[in-house]
């Protein structure tokens, strides 16, 4: 039961893009056309999840241990900054169809501040292997489900008649805004 | 020198990184909360990007082309490390209130931009100034953010001592029933974010249009 509450709360009352304002770049970038954003929103879920269970086990079995906390940036940067060349490779391997789908994504995901950020939260709340899982999941999952509902937005604003100093990148940022707005009614959900 | 200042002024305003060209939102819409921090956080990214801007400028020559990106986020994160240790020991207030966007600076775009663009390109004393006029530009828009939503949110433009604490001045300029707290919250921050956006995109419309007809 806790863990469905940690995951609806990160999902909607915490989302990640609406209240911590990460993962600004790819919002404002991949959000004009639908299918661009799904892709990048499943994209940084799977990312996401490997990058931090790798960095929590590498966290916990070497850098504890060895009495290494203060590389701590410096190493999860080096494992989303790899696995992400790593996934890409597999990908265009074994999977073309899927490479051609997601592959344009893979190399912007590595300057997408939410995947850090999720490895350190995970250290810093100290949470445990399962709440990592959970956490390293739904963290991602409102991120798509912003980035959708966004999409849909932007795809309806491309016929509207908007004051020439807002268009494009202003005018998206207004709609975000409204979106927080609706956003903040989920707070004391859980 | 004359193009060296043209272009300083260009980091400022038209080429400004964050309402011009869009890099380094995360940070800029989450800390301009109060005064405080806008100008801690300025302060930690000049560092880092003038250090990271000198750093590469002088190891463009040995860094082989196919792993630049590691090596540049190494010493990125090096350096914010070293950043974080150092507010963390000397402005604990501020270490609280910057939260984990400190070490979010690694992944600021304008740092890992402007090494790729710039630094990895020209000498050291041209990069270390991009560097600086880059973060300044960046603190200003910090600055400008967190005025309009400082004033509007809480009423009151304080600025305090990060190293003390103590309060250097504090002025209430709305009168407490008056305040729209909004602007305290997220949805205040897309929105002012928004107007110095399109702001800056009429001035430069104006700008160009004045130059046409001329």
């Amino acid at each position: 039961m806790e863990l469905v509450s940690m995951f609806i709360a990160a999902v909607l009352i915490n989302n990640i893009v609406l209240t911590k304002f990460l993962g600004m770049c790819p919002f404002l970038g991949v959000s004009k056309k639908m299918s661009s954003a799904v892709g990048m929103g499943v994209a940084v879920i799977f990312v996401i999840f490997g990058a931090s269970l790798i960095s929590y086990a590498l966290y916990y079995l070497v850098l504890v241990p060895l009495h290494l906390e203060y590389m701590q940036l410096i190493t999860f940067i080096l494992v989303i900054a790899s696995f992400v060349q790593f996934v890409e490779m597999v990908i265009k391997k074994y999977s073309p169809s899927l490479y051609k789908a997601l592959g344009v994504y893979l190399p912007l995901i590595t300057t997408n501040c939410t995947v850090l950020y999720v490895a350190q939260q995970n250290i810093t709340e100290q949470y445990s292997l399962i709440e990592t899982i959970v956490n390293s999941i739904a963290v991602p999952a409102g991120f798509l489900m912003v980035l959708v509902i966004f999409a849909a937005i932007r795809e309806r604003l491309e016929s509207a008649d908007i004051p020439e100093c807002f268009k494009g990148n202003p005018i998206a940022l207004v709609c975000a805004a409204t979106m927080a707005l609706a956003f903040s009614a989920f707070a004391g959900l859980v | 020198m004359n193009k060296n200042k043209s272009s300083f002024i260009n980091g400022l305003l038209t080429e400004n990184p964050v309402f011009g060209l869009y890099l380094g939102i995360c940070s800029t819409l989450a800390i301009t909360t109060s005064l405080n921090n806008a100008i801690g956080m300025g302060v930690a990214v000049i560092f880092v990007l003038t250090f990271s801007n000198i750093i590469i400028s002088a190891m463009r020559n040995i860094i082989p082309n196919e792993i630049r990106i590691p090596v540049y986020i190494v010493i990125i994160a090096t350096l914010v490390t070293i950043v974080e240790m150092l507010i963390h020991a000397y402005a604990p207030s501020l270490y609280s209130a910057l939260g984990a966007f400190i070490s979010l600076i690694v992944v600021n775009c304008i740092i890992l931009g402007r090494a790729e663009a710039f630094a990895s390109k020209n000498g050291i004393l041209a990069s270390a100034m991009d560097g600086i006029s880059m973060g300044i530009g960046y603190t200003l828009s910090l600055l400008v953010m967190s005025l309009i939503r400082q004033i509007l949110g809480t009423g009151i433009l304080s600025f305090s001592n990060p190293f003390t604490d103590a309060t250097i001045f504090s002025f209430t300029i709305i009168p407490e029933n008056y305040v729209i707290s909004m602007f305290k919250d997220p949805t205040g921050a897309f929105l002012t974010f928004a107007c110095c956006a399109a702001a800056l995109t009429a001035y430069i419309n104006h700008k160009k249009k004045k130059e046409a007809s001329r």
